[in-house]
């Protein structure tokens, strides 16, 4: 690894041709960070051969000013200060190839507020550089300054909770099943059956928009006969997340100002309607007293595997500052990718004021939220009732979690499936605040919680102990190693 | 009907053993616990009447169950709930909520009416059926 290379200067730094990006600025190793630079991790797989610090700096480069050769026209601009600046090159712990890559970015590279121009930059043309076999951006530190061109979550954990009325507990949603094929007036029937039997939420959906077999319009006006006959049944502030995702803009804002007539507190996105759509959805949530629900459909395909893409911390990162207020990020017990010690540091992001530097969790950086609305995460695919005690140990209570098979597939119907998993939770919680150790005791306090609640005992005894347990792709490089005090 | 709103609507009725344990939880979290009661049990009826104001100077749950009860003894007719306020920067709302009184008569619950208006729109209006009386004279 080369990391004495020296950055040329003078005259001879722009003489016509091609130079090595560590000697043309990009490789900096005394440089030191400013507070208001963005600075990535990037996990750099260079081609065999290559120098990783070569490899790093041209990271730096191709995300910021630098071309395949020397330009003159630098010289008309302050290059150095727009030069992306590759300060520190790791070797990956147990990975032989791989390296970390820390590079800091001028605030000025960015346009305020963007999530568009910010990802254009960082994660633009640069993961295709040939002499790269993968690339990887692990992390990112976004300075206070920059924060602060964001408005944040439209709504966020707390607002919500004070407009839904619910307080102490995760909130319960659902999924309704199948998700293709139900008729508008049909998939209330699901809708009423799980909110009156105990869910705050359903949802729609990612792939449920407007098909042949059912109408947007459609779902939108039975839903909310759905929800308005469950409060009304329950006395509880019930909702259900109407999907306006759609090919166009207009389409999306007529879906949600069509939402907002309805009454609805909440609407929903997918994350492939991309960056910009997805701010404009949020600020016009914000406009519109909305929650505002995020689908990751797609995220999978490029975060999901350590050799190249972006991680999903990253994501988190972007979707708290673009405004979104749920963000599905993993159940850890469910049927998708979800290692245990990654995760936490994806719910730390959503819900933290201030996230130290935790490199077990994958937390690369301190970052500091600025006050930004919390972003309340959410757990779905493949959890139920007898996986209450651990949800919310590894979860917390500031989470949606969201039973679709869980509750439609209840034996004894959806509002069955619905009772056991409010019974399930509620009673997790009692025991929770009393100090006991729901962890060891959970299955226990289950047991003794469906004496009094038949539908429970049939969940349990349907799904007993039906688990995913499956290697994770995307776990943590570093384990915590004890340190004298 | 049974009224499900608040944490542990879904359980049998707390206990005063049960209630005394959730807090000392919220005390010994920092939260300042508050009662307040109503005879109006809308979804979105926020404001109902303080009992007094929170009490955040009290250290042992009993100075809390001993309010408790004597709000018991004034509006025992009707729903009095819980409320822990956790005043930390990033929060500052309530933290845990849950119904510690209901009326002992069977609650009655919700009419909700239908408005039909264009293009099959519908205007909905949920009633608790106890509001059509004055306050103070719905419930006993």
């Amino acid at each position: 690894m080369d990391t004495e290379a020296k950055t040329v200067t003078g005259k001879d730094r722009y003489k016509s041709g091609v130079m090595e990006y560590k000697k043309m600025g990009y490789w900096e190793p005394d440089y030191e960070p400013k507070d208001t630079d963005v600075i990535c991790c990037f996990r750099v797989i260079p081609q065999d051969g290559v120098d990783p610090v070569e490899a790093s700096a041209a990271v730096a480069g191709e995300s910021s000013t630098a071309t395949w050769t020397v330009v003159w026209t630098d010289r008309l601009t302050a290059a150095e200060k727009y030069r992306a600046k590759c300060y520190r090159v790791d070797p990956v712990p147990g990975a032989e190839g791989q390296y970390f890559a820390y590079i800091a970015y001028d605030l000025d590279l960015f346009e305020p507020g963007s999530i568009a121009n910010l990802t254009a930059s960082i994660i633009g043309n640069v993961f295709g550089f040939k002499p790269l076999k993968g690339l990887r951006l692990e992390d990112m530190r976004l300075p206070t300054a920059y924060v602060k061109t964001f408005n944040g979550p439209a709504t966020g954990i707390v607002v919500e909770r004070e407009r839904l009325d619910k307080f102490g507990r995760p909130l319960l949603g659902a999924t309704v099943k199948p998700k293709l094929g139900l008729s508008g007036r049909n998939y209330g029937r699901v809708v009423y059956e799980a909110l009156k039997g105990g869910l705050d939420f359903t949802k729609d959906d990612e792939n449920i928009n407007s098909q042949p077999f059912m109408h947007w319009r459609e779902r939108f006006l039975y839903c909310m006969e759905a929800v308005n006959k469950a409060q009304a049944a329950t006395g509880e502030v019930k909702g259900t997340y109407l999907n306006v995702t759609a090919a166009t803009m207009e389409d999306m804002y007529e879906r949600a100002e069509f939402a907002k007539e309805l009454g609805s507190v909440i609407v929903m996105i997918d994350l492939v309607i991309g960056y910009t759509a997805i701010q404009s959805m949020a600020n016009w949530a914000r406009k519109n007293d909305m929650v505002l629900h995020l689908h990751r459909a797609g995220h999978s395909t490029y975060t999901r595997q350590k050799t190249h893409g972006v991680s999903f911390r990253v994501i988190a990162k972007w979707m708290r500052l673009a405004g979104v207020d749920h963000i599905h990020a993993g159940t850890v017990v469910g049927k998708l990718e979800g290692d245990p010690a990654t995760t936490k540091g994806y719910y730390d992001i959503c819900r933290e004021e201030f996230n130290p530097q935790k490199l077990e969790n994958g937390l690369f950086f301190d970052q500091n939220w600025a006050s930004l609305n919390k972003l309340m995460p959410v757990a779905s695919g493949g959890i139920h009732a007898g996986q209450m005690h651990q949800l919310l140990d590894l979860l917390g209570e500031d989470v949606v979690l969201q039973f679709g098979g869980g509750t439609i597939g209840h034996p004894m119907g959806i509002a069955a499936g619905a009772t056991a998993n409010r019974v399930a939770l509620e009673a997790m919680i009692l025991a929770r605040n009393e100090g006991r150790d729901i962890v060891n005791e959970g299955p226990d306090i289950l047991k003794a919680a469906a004496k009094s609640c038949q539908p429970l005992q049939q969940a349990l005894d349907t799904w007993k102990d039906v688990t995913f347990n499956y290697a994770s792709t995307d776990t943590p490089d570093f384990v915590p190693t004890a340190t004298a005090a | 009907m049974r009224i499900t709103q608040g944490t542990f609507s879904f359980l049998p009725d707390l206990t005063d053993e049960q209630i005394t344990k959730q807090v000392q939880y919220c005390i010994d979290n920092g939260w300042a616990v508050n009662l307040e009661f109503t005879d109006d049990p809308h979804p979105r009826n926020t404001y109902w009447e303080m009992w007094g104001h929170p009490m955040f100077d009290i250290e042992d749950a009993a100075g809390v169950m001993m309010e408790l009860n004597e709000c018991r003894k004034v509006y025992g007719d009707r729903y009095i709930r819980l409320s822990a306020f956790d005043a930390s920067h990033g929060w500052e709302s309530v933290k845990l909520s849950f119904i510690v009184n209901r009326p002992s008569e069977e609650e009655p619950g919700f009419r909700l009416d239908r408005q039909e208006a264009a293009g099959r729109n519908i205007r909905y209006t949920t009633s608790p059926y106890v509001a059509a009386k004055p306050e103070g004279q719905r419930y006993g």
